[in-house]
């Protein structure tokens, strides 16, 4: 029997659980709300890959997932 | 950013780097701060108008205390500089200062390419090529690098703003250990050279821009003094005297001794009659 895991991200070198439809400026919030003053990045920036993704990108950026299933 | 000096008048003696006008010659870091309330009273005691900031993975238990280093920067009108610390190949760092231009929306850079954790000295190699890089990428950098004039010529050569010469190694407080390599550095340089790492008191500040230096950095001479606040302004003050110094020129130095008063005319003297004025 196999039991499909849920979507994970990882973040900094951690996995993090990610919700659907989640995209980079939701992660954002989510891992580091003080760094977001009125829904505008301050003093953060997002790499993906080793690639910067521009602020102005994140709410059109999907959040990599990886999904695996546990045996 | 400040463009008057406390008393409404204009700087007199400015610092410019890539075109910037900055009106202190005290650039100071912000490692080491036992809080973010001393860091702020230290850094307006320095008159400090361009302040380096480290880039770091955001932990969600800190992000709150980053949030609260941008709004103090913000607030006392202080440009923010990202640097590299920490990184120990161009890959990072060159990664690292994209995020910093991101996140602080400058394109300046202070450039660190570490060779290892023990001694935190620069890759000269890897910080060459990392700045050679940058600068292709539109961003001004100011790269940490040893006191070898060579080097120095070498970044100059692949287009940094600046050079910052390490006056000894970063946290140590000895000083200035290579004098004349750092002099020989400010002379051969078209760019601003400042002189960076290893400064513990004021004096040392002071000897940094009587050497020929156009500034100084510093973070942990301060933020670990037993008063940061004094020891602020103290550098402040150590930079002025020896910018000025370094203007006025120092009298040469002799192997021996030259009386500053007249030789003749002394009273006492027989044969004299002692009319003294």
């Amino acid at each position: 029997m196999t039991t499909p895991l849920p979507p994970t991200i990882t973040v900094n070198g951690s996995d993090r659980p990610l919700a659907p439809s989640t995209d980079l400026a939701g992660v954002v919030a989510d891992l580091a709300p003080g760094l977001v003053v009125d829904g505008r990045p301050r003093g953060v920036a997002v790499a993906l890959n080793d690639a910067v993704v521009p602020s102005g990108e994140w709410r059109t950026t999907s959040s990599p997932r990886a999904t695996g299933s546990r045996s | 950013m400040r463009t008057t000096n406390p008393d409404g008048t204009a700087p007199s003696d400015p610092l410019t780097i890539a075109g910037t006008t900055l009106g202190s010659r005290l650039v100071m870091g912000t490692g080491g701060a036992a809080s973010l309330v001393a860091l702020e009273e230290a850094l307006v005691e320095s008159g400090t108008e361009l302040t380096t900031v480290a880039l770091r993975r955001v932990a969600a238990p800190g992000a709150g205390e980053d949030a609260g280093m941008w709004g103090l920067l913000d607030r006392l009108g202080i440009r923010a500089l990202p640097n590299t610390a920490g990184c120990f190949s161009v890959r990072e760092a060159v990664l690292t200062a994209q995020l910093g231009r991101e996140a602080c929306g400058t394109d300046w850079v202070k450039l660190e390419v570490i060779a290892d954790d023990v001694t935190l000295l620069p890759d000269v190699t890897g910080l060459v090529e990392a700045a050679d890089q940058l600068v292709r990428d539109g961003f001004v950098v100011l790269p940490y690098t040893n006191d070898d004039p060579i080097v120095a010529r070498r970044l100059e050569d692949v287009g940094c703003a600046a050079v910052m010469p390490l006056g000894a190694p970063i946290g140590s407080g000895l000083g200035i250990c290579n004098p004349r390599n750092v002099e020989a550095i400010a002379a051969a340089a078209s760019v601003p050279v400042i002189l960076d790492a290893g400064i513990g008191t004021a004096s040392e500040a002071a000897q940094a821009m009587e050497l020929g230096c156009d500034g100084v950095l510093l973070a942990t001479a301060v933020t670990r003094a037993e008063d940061p606040v004094r020891m602020a302004r103290a550098m402040r003050l150590a930079v002025e005297a020896g910018r000025a110094a370094a203007g006025a020129g120092r009298i040469p130095r002799r192997e021996r001794a030259l009386a500053s008063s007249p030789v003749t005319g002394l009273v006492g003297r027989p044969g004299n009659l002692d009319l003294a004025l």
